[in-house]
């Protein structure tokens, strides 16, 4: 219960009106920077609603953000830096969920539903254009068409 | 007194909507007039029930009548009127009653203006349309009750949530739910013809103009709170992926797929089934977002399990009316067959195409949204679904979506000519990529993609501009004659060139901010300037200033350009007294399409200021876009079709079963 207080405390506090990256965090080298701020949009602020690190203003989104970078001067690659923040605050962190099993469902659907969708509208246009062209008559409807036609 | 009469305007209408709800469907099935000439008063009455209600909370919230528990709540007696007013839907159950007020003030219009209805299907839509009033009136009368008093009355209200208070919050949830319960027509239509078992073109035709309306109030509604969200929380960003969006973009999603396939409906008497059903997933999806809005399973599943009254009764809606709906679908679906046959390269094929992709993109929205939520009821795990995996899914679905656009209009009916719609469409190629380097030129390079994205829009609007230059046969004949042509174009294909030309100009908006936006996070003292989008900022200091209810600290910008002084900035941070609350006010200046926007930070040391300065080149192009979308669908609206086409329709037999048609 008090860590869900906190949460909601902290949850307040990001509506105010500091921002998220602050100047005194920002790296010096342009390049390294930029790569933290993609890093930062990529994951959440763990306290607030649907939010970025990048875009959070709380405390701990401060002190992830602080985190990526130290870890992004200290040499890791961005997949390096993603993991060591995996590791420490689980797949939650994430907004962009890693292709798993228990994701399957997720990022499947989109693919699922356009071959599922493609394949209904083909079998459908297949059967119309077939019961359009209509079929052959049989020699029994043949026989009789000629006696009906013979005068 | 008068709050008493408003709570009670409230029952006699749950009373009024049970009539509505019950007797006019026996009335179409015993064939008695008397029975189904019932739900067009009842209806009205109904309306106007609701609407004295509404205006009694209105009342109350207008003099501060503290004495009502939602008044006190989120009114203050300093608050200026504008906000006292639209405070009224500013809580969850005063919106509410907003919700239940449109709803019955469609079933109103279809009362009044369905004069040309068949008499059973009027019925039953108006019957269905009560079912769904009668669900809502017992939601707010058992779990939301604005009219609730409180003994004693304080002597002051707690005052609404700041962020609320902005003429932003005046228009976009009424415009919102326009669109969100609009849709609630077309369900109630789609229903009746499960439950006649009989759909034919003219039932398209009729529906049509709900849509359409529906539609843009609703591009009308989303646009609105996305430039809303962007002007005032101070972040920059214009859309988030958050949930509540998701919740309104879902229908919007569904609803352009909706409108595409009626129109196939309408013309060509195919893809009945399936127009039927996105009709019914459009309002399941307005009932879903709703839900999720309004239950609070969003901000956690545990906020909702601590308080599960209301989200139990609105899921208990929910799982009625889509389970129900579905249901019928699955009985009555096959009695309705689908006539006009059509070959895959067509406009009808285009226009299977487009519901294809909506519909999976509608799907992946939804899925995303409700993922996690599932995911962690399930086996506890924590998973987060944001904005990136929006912007890759939905993006990557949108761009064949983009590149067909054009494709459609130009396709003939039942079988197209593919090679030549190219054809005539290289040039809108040849003139987006031409755009597109420019505008890659002018910018010194940035991402390549940015550049296709820009020549992607371009030739959406070019596209859709060669579709009319082809009609009136523009180059082809004199040009008085293409301009008596142009003229005569039925509106319904203004319609179509305006909202086509708005998606690309949004588009165009959309690539250009995420490309080529820059943002500058400095600590800025008196006299510090800053370079940004070609213009320099200059801090002048910071000013304290109050309003009715807050008090605000504020900083002075002047914009030069070249050394000349061009024009200045305000850029505040407010804090609101009644709940000590702290708000920001963006400094905003536009340029053209594009806006330097200011937002401050905190005070760091004596006299520096965190500033946060943004340049978003072509934003208004986002926004801009949508109003074309607003502007194609008021036009088609106007068209003659719409208008008169029914009324010369009805005095042949209206609906002939389907199956005889056949």
């Amino acid at each position: 219960m008090n860590r869900f207080l906190l949460a909601l405390f902290l949850l307040m506090a990001s509506f105010g009106p500091s921002f998220a990256v602050n100047p005194d965090e920002v790296l010096a080298d342009p390049a390294l920077e930029a790569r933290a701020r993609a890093l930062s949009a990529e994951l959440r602020c763990m306290v607030c609603q649907n939010q970025s690190i990048d875009d959070s203003n709380a405390e701990l989104a401060k002190d992830l953000r602080v985190l990526v970078r130290e870890r992004l001067v200290n040499g890791d690659s961005d997949a390096a830096v993603i993991d060591y923040v995996v590791s420490r605050y689980g797949e939650f962190v994430l907004l962009k969920p890693r292709l798993e099993t228990k994701t399957m469902i997720l990022w499947g659907m989109p693919i699922l539903l356009l071959l599922a969708g493609a394949a209904t509208l083909l079998v459908a246009s297949v059967k119309r254009s077939r019961q359009s062209r209509g079929t052959p008559l049989s020699d029994d409807e043949k026989e009789k068409l000629k006696k009906l036609l013979q005068p | 007194m008068i709050i008493e009469l408003g709570h009670y305007a409230l029952v006699l209408a749950l009373a009024t909507a049970f009539v509505q709800a019950a007797l006019p469907i026996m009335g179409a099935r015993l064939n008695d007039r008397a029975l189904m000439e019932l739900a067009s008063s009842a209806a009205l009455a109904c309306f106007l029930l609701v609407a004295f209600s509404f205006a009694v909370l209105t009342f109350a919230y207008v003099t501060s009548d503290f004495s009502v528990r939602n008044v006190w709540e989120n009114s203050h007696s300093l608050k200026p009127l504008i906000y006292k007013i639209s405070g009224v839907w500013g809580n969850h159950e005063g919106s509410m009653l907003l919700w239940l007020l449109i709803l019955v003030f469609f079933s109103a219009l279809v009362a009044t203006f369905g004069r040309n209805l068949p008499e059973t299907l009027k019925a039953n839509v108006l019957a269905v349309q009560a079912w769904i009033a009668v669900a809502f009136t017992l939601f707010i009368l058992l779990t939301s009750n604005p009219f609730a008093r409180l003994i004693p009355a304080p002597g002051e209200g707690k005052d609404l949530n700041p962020i609320l208070q902005d003429i932003g919050l005046a228009i976009h949830p009424p415009l919102l739910y326009l669109g969100y319960v609009g849709f609630s027509v077309c369900f109630s239509f789609a229903i009746a013809a499960l439950i006649e078992g009989r759909i034919d073109a003219a039932w398209a035709r009729w529906v049509r103009p709900w849509t359409l309306a529906a539609w843009t109030f609703l591009t009308a509604g989303i646009s609105m709170g996305s430039y809303w969200a962007y002007y005032e929380l101070g972040w920059g960003g214009w859309w988030f992926w958050d949930p509540v969006e998701n919740a309104s973009f879902m229908p919007w999603l569904a609803g352009t797929a909706l409108l595409h396939s009626a129109l196939v409906m309408e013309k060509r008497e195919a893809l009945k089934i399936w127009t039927v059903l996105l009709a019914i997933m459009t309002f399941s999806l307005s009932l879903l977002g709703t839900f999720l809005v309004r239950s609070g399973v969003l901000t956690s599943v545990h906020a909702f399990a601590t308080d599960p009254t209301r989200g139990v009764f609105i899921l208990a809606i929910l799982v009625f009316f889509i389970g129900g709906a579905f249901s019928l679908f699955a009985f009555r679906a096959s009695r309705l067959k689908s006539g006009g046959i059509f070959a895959p390269i067509s406009r009808e094929g285009a226009l299977v195409f487009n519901n294809l992709i909506l519909t999976t993109a509608t799907a992946t929205v939804l899925t995303g949204t409700l993922y996690p939520l599932v995911l962690e009821a399930l086996t506890g795990d924590k998973i987060s679904v944001g904005p990136p995996f929006f912007n890759m899914t939905f993006g990557l679905l949108m761009l064949p979506l983009l590149f067909a656009v054009p494709f459609g209009p130009l396709l003939a009916w039942k079988r197209g000519d593919l090679a030549g719609v190219s054809q005539r469409l290289f040039a809108a190629v040849a003139v987006g990529l031409f755009f597109g380097c420019i505008y890659y030129y002018v910018m010194n390079g940035g991402p390549i993609l940015a550049l296709f994205g820009i020549a992607l829009g371009v030739y959406v609007i070019v596209g859709a501009l060669t579709d009319l230059a082809l009609r009136s046969g523009l180059g082809k004949v004199a040009g008085n004659v293409a301009w008596r042509r142009f003229s005569g174009l039925p509106r319904s294909a203004f319609g179509t060139a305006l909202a086509h030309i708005g998606l690309g100009v949004t588009l165009i908006g959309i690539v250009a901010v995420t490309a080529f936006e820059t943002e500058t996070v400095v600590e800025m003292k008196p006299g510090m300037t800053v370079d940004a989008g070609g213009y320099t900022l200059r801090f002048d200091g910071m000013r304290n200033g109050s309003g009715p209810n807050y008090s605000e600290e504020s900083g002075h910008f002047t914009i030069m350009s070249g050394g000349v002084v061009v024009t200045d900035i305000w850029s505040s941070k407010r804090l609101y007294q009644a709940r000590r609350m702290p708000t920001t006010e963006a400094g905003i200046r536009t340029f053209g399409l594009s806006q330097l926007y200011v937002s401050l930070g905190d005070q760091i040391s004596e006299g520096g200021i965190v500033v946060r300065i943004w340049w978003k080149p072509m934003i208004l192009c986002i926004w801009g876009g949508t109003l074309f979308m607003m502007a194609g669908g008021f036009v088609s609206l106007s068209d003659r079709r719409l208008r008169v086409g029914a009324p010369t329709r009805a005095k042949r037999p209206k609906t002939i079963p389907v199956g005889a048609a056949e």
